[in-house]
């Protein structure tokens, strides 16, 4: 396997949503569980940029970097308290989950490695183009999206409706 | 050209620190940012099964379009909730959290 730009930049892409997404989980603070949880997210979407899907990659970044994290900021600068930082997990609870989640890790490492992917070799990235990206999603024919792209938009209104009703302010404290 | 293999374990790795996340925090967030890197994982496969076995196919691609949207509908929801528990009992560990607990 000769070493391309490609390579290289998935080597770096690989080894850094390594790193931070253990952080995510390891660290304690939870502000930097969410600055680390950031920079998954941009990997992620350098992973994309690099499989030719830059319109997913920016809807990653737009979404989840832009608007997610916002929201997770706010929310974790409005319901911090004290005594948040230290959580003390039992060593015993610990290991089995460690135990659990190794076991299930080496398990799906073993089915990747046995199954016999029918990798199709084309080196060109070709990008989809919005215009079809667009056709496909307001047609109804055997490659069309309109009825998930409808409930979706329902969906979101639903929980718009939803956040706004949850998190409003009770009008009358009997 | 590099492999599926690689793409899928550094998938399966963001993953299992998702649940391992879930399983041990406390702090109500900080599990929805652990189910956060699980969601993400899953767009990764979608995406990398597209371009490398099917590459004349769109399904992955629109279905982690979808899975996007949905994940950040579900996102603003738990926070609300979240925000609301906040408000009532002024803490969101989730070992406080008992009241429908019997």
């Amino acid at each position: 396997m000769e070493i391309t730009i490609q390579t290289v930049v998935f080597l770096f892409l690989a080894l850094f949503i390594t790193l931070t997404s253990v952080l995510t989980v390891t660290t304690q603070r939870i502000v930097r569980s969410a600055t680390y949880l950031l920079f998954t997210l941009f990997a992620t979407a350098g992973i994309y940029f690099l499989l030719g899907y830059t319109f997913l990659g920016s809807v990653q970044m737009i979404v989840y970097a832009g608007g997610i994290m916002v929201l997770y900021v706010f929310s974790i600068l409005l319901t911090s308290g004290r005594g948040d930082s230290v959580e003390r997990i039992k060593n015993s609870r610990m290991f089995a989950v460690l135990a659990a989640v190794l076991g299930g890790a080496a398990i799906l490492l073993f089915i990747y490695s046995k199954y016999q992917f029918l990798q199709v070799g084309d080196n060109k990235v070709t990008e989809v183009t919005i215009q079809s990206l667009g056709t496909n999603l307001m047609s109804s024919n055997k490659y069309g999206y309109l009825l998930p792209f409808e409930a979706i938009s329902v969906f979101l209104l639903a929980c718009i409706v939803g956040g706004i009703v949850i998190a409003q302010k009770e009008e009358d404290k009997k | 050209m590099i492999s599926i293999i690689c793409y899928l374990i550094v998938s399966t790795i963001m993953l299992c620190a998702g649940i391992y996340g879930f399983f041990t925090r406390h702090n109500l967030l900080a599990m929805l940012i652990s189910v956060e890197l699980m969601l993400n994982a899953t767009d990764i496969n979608f995406a990398v099964f597209n371009r490398l076995l099917y590459p004349n196919g769109q399904e992955g691609y629109f279905f982690a379009l979808f899975s996007i949207a949905i994940s950040a509908a579900e996102t603003a929801i738990a926070i609300a909730i979240m925000i609301n528990i906040y408000r009532n009992i002024r803490s969101i560990q989730v070992d406080k959290i008992n009241k429908m607990k019997w």
